[in-house]
């Protein structure tokens, strides 16, 4: 771009001025089409930023409020439906489910079903008015302690204020029992007990969508599809073909993680190792099979890497993984219930921490399951036989 | 084989009205052909002329908008599934794994379509198609012509009744071309059909039966001989100086349709023989030009094929 280039400008062959920026442009001009003509990572531009901010803006909050609670309730008094009044005006209490029996109260809690029980014992309301301070207890689940940590520590003195203005006590407030608080599973509120399980999760998440998502379009990108297709294959067996491999990556990788988790961070596996297996694996198969129905329905493989963005941020933090679930708005679990990470975290957490029985963990093994058959389903139709 | 095929057990495709639009562009229009078992039918036409969308639609590879059809007995439509088994198709670009070693891509074939040793059937095709000593090099490292090799060994492994080849020499040396035709011979001397689209003239002339598609209609059909008796086309041959003066002086005067150039001599063609004659007449004895009455050769019948079907469908 000097004054030399300038002067030869019109003679053939010689560098034309502002030749730098003339060809920056032309490459800038190019980009903007091609950005132009691929429709959907355009939405995403949009789509990404705005939808995620919004959902996460308003779906997360780290001190959950009306938490769901169990009550075992031994004795029916006046006073016992006094003090369950005061704990859910406290708000960080909801009760959800009422028990009459010890197996059936800590099956809740196993399960993750609920995150605290509140047991009213026998003989309550007499021990009270005889002045023999009773103990009411407070089961919570400390699996995640970010969860239970600001509900626990209402328990001192919010509790007793409610309490006392409930019960009529005067001022300051001396209630005539004891709240005697158990943190459940995760009594020292370690966080990495509740880490390492969930991240076991949400690297498998990352890990198999992304093998998959890319499968397909790489066939038609490469141009191989077309001699796959004029050959004697059917859909489902292309699917198959392509998932199962990437089954045993996933398995090893899991037991990778699980494996440095027990040995370096000292996470326990209180449950059965072959149960843990057996559902891992389910759950790297519906993340194989969601990756790969991203797969049949992008174009190219940047829009397959942006696809399982769009799903890997809300599995990240609408799952129960980075916050807890149930302090979001009741729409957000709603799709937090739509993700397989979700199911599979109160799994993980279920079978690692609490020890947690095959018959605890139903509900999340079925949500799998069906969410599995959902994507495969869909993959298998969506998959393009002609190239039409 | 069943249902038993409607056209005759010596028909291997017979197709009806073919059509075939994309995003409003017709790219086949009402096509028919028919080519018998056991030929090399040559399938020939200008870019973007429908030949590959044709090939496809055979294959199941395409639905069809209109028209019907069987290929091997079996109707195009309905019966994908069970042409592809019998068919082995040759796609224009190269279309096997790149990452994948020759002897990996064919075994690949092999178990996909069955087949009960499939690498002992592998092994045998690398011998076939020359490629031993290479068995274990990567697709995408193998020159073109090797590529196209391993592409044909590929899609005769599963013993396939019809062969579809789309640009099959595309870019390969004439040594590797010849061998190519000389394997072609041999497989329909053992009774495969064999459907192949070219642009070069002298593959064009190894066909048993040629047809000739331009913009999506067929437009001539036949043997070499029958389609250049057909063209009713005359040419002269022209030989000595000047010949691009003399061509620059012809084209475009009454009689004259074509002008082109072919090594040392210059083909001056037309439709109307007397115009074309009388046209040429005052340069007959001039500047040492020898004229000759000569057959039009098969590139002309497709020039001036190519040029009317241009101003009827464009």
């Amino acid at each position: 771009m000097s004054a030399i280039e300038t002067t030869n400008q019109d003679r053939g062959g010689s560098e034309p001025a502002f030749g730098f920026w003339r060809r920056s442009y032309a490459m800038l001009v190019k980009e903007f089409i091609q950005l132009r003509r691929d429709r959907v990572s355009f939405a995403m531009i949009v789509m990404i930023p705005v939808m995620q901010l919004l959902l996460f803006g308003y779906a997360i909050n780290t001190t959950p409020r009306h938490l769901p609670t169990a009550v075992l309730i031994q004795e029916d008094s006046d006073l016992a439906r006094s003090v369950l009044k005061a704990l859910e005006n406290t708000s960080y209490f909801r009760f959800t489910r009422e028990v009459h029996s010890v197996a059936e109260f800590d099956d809740l809690l196993q399960s993750g079903k609920v995150l605290f029980g509140v047991e009213i014992p026998r003989g309550f309301e007499r021990a009270v008015r005889r002045g023999d301070k009773p103990a009411l207890l407070v089961a919570a689940d400390a699996t995640d302690p970010v969860a239970a940590g600001s509900a626990l520590g209402s328990l001192g003195m919010v509790v007793q204020t409610a309490l006392a203005h409930d019960l009529h006590i005067g001022d300051p407030p001396e209630l005539p029992f004891e709240i005697r608080a158990h943190a459940r599973y995760n009594p020292a509120a370690e966080s990495r007990l509740n880490i390492v399980p969930g991240l076991v999760g949400t690297i498998l998440t990352m890990t198999m969508l992304i093998f998959t998502a890319l499968s397909v379009t790489r066939e038609i990108e490469r141009g191989t599809m077309e001699s796959l297709l004029s050959m004697p294959i059917r859909p489902v067996e292309v699917m198959f073909g392509k998932i199962i491999p990437y089954v045993i990556v996933g398995f090893i990788q899991a037991t990778l993680i699980v494996g440095i988790g027990v040995l370096l961070f000292g996470v326990p596996i209180l449950g059965s190792v072959a149960l843990l297996a057996v559902l891992t694996t389910l759950f790297i198969t519906t993340n194989l099979s969601i990756g790969y129905t991203f797969s049949t329905i992008v174009q190219n493989q940047l829009q397959a890497m942006q696809m399982s963005m769009m799903f890997f941020l809300p599995s990240i933090l609408l799952s129960g993984f980075m916050f807890p679930f149930a302090g979001m708005p009741v729409w957000a679990q709603y799709l937090g219930e739509g993700l397989p990470l979700t199911h599979y975290i109160r799994i993980v957490r279920a079978i690692m921490l609490k020890g947690a029985a095959p018959s605890n963990l139903q509900y999340d093994t079925i949500a799998l399951i069906a969410l599995m058959l959902l994507a495969m389903t869909i993959a298998v139709t969506r998959f393009r036989r002609t190239l039409d | 084989m069943s249902p038993a095929p409607a056209s005759g057990p010596d028909i291997a495709i017979n197709v009806e009205g073919l059509s075939k639009s994309f995003g409003g562009r017709e790219v086949v229009h009402d096509l028919s052909m028919q080519v018998k078992r056991g030929s090399i039918y040559g399938f020939l036409g200008p870019n973007g002329s429908g030949k590959t969308t044709t090939i496809r639609m055979l294959c199941g590879l395409l639905t069809p908008d209109a028209g019907e059809g069987t290929c091997l007995g079996y109707d195009i439509r309905r019966d994908a599934d069970k042409i592809k088994r019998l068919v082995g198709y040759m796609t224009q670009r190269f279309s096997l794994y790149q990452d994948l070693s020759v002897r990996e891509n064919l075994e690949f074939v092999a178990r996909l379509y069955g087949l009960r040793d499939a690498r002992g059937a592998a092994r045998e095709m690398i011998q076939r198609i020359g490629l031993n000593g290479r068995e274990e090099q990567l697709a995408g490292e193998l020159s073109g012509g090797w590529k196209q090799r391993l592409a044909l060994g590929a899609c005769t492994l599963p013993n396939p009744q019809l062969l579809l080849l789309d640009e099959p020499t595309a870019g390969v040396d004439p040594k590797a071309r010849r061998d190519f035709w000389n394997e072609i011979h041999a497989l329909a001397a053992e009774g495969l059909t064999v459907l192949v689209s070219t642009h070069y003239m002298d593959e064009a002339e190894r066909c048993h039966e040629i047809a000739y598609i331009a913009y999506g209609h067929l437009l001539a059909h036949g043997t070499v001989d029958e389609v250049i008796a057909k063209s009713a086309l005359s040419t002269w041959t022209v030989s000595g100086d000047d010949l691009n003066g003399l061509a620059a002086e012809l084209a475009g005067k009454p009689g004259i349709d074509m002008v082109a150039p072919f090594g040392t001599s210059l083909h001056v063609s037309g439709r109307d023989k007397p115009a074309l004659e009388a046209t040429i007449a005052p340069y007959r004895n001039t500047r040492g030009w020898q004229w000759q009455d000569s057959e039009p050769s098969l590139e002309d019948v497709f020039i001036d094929l190519m040029t009317r079907s241009k101003d009827n469908f464009q």
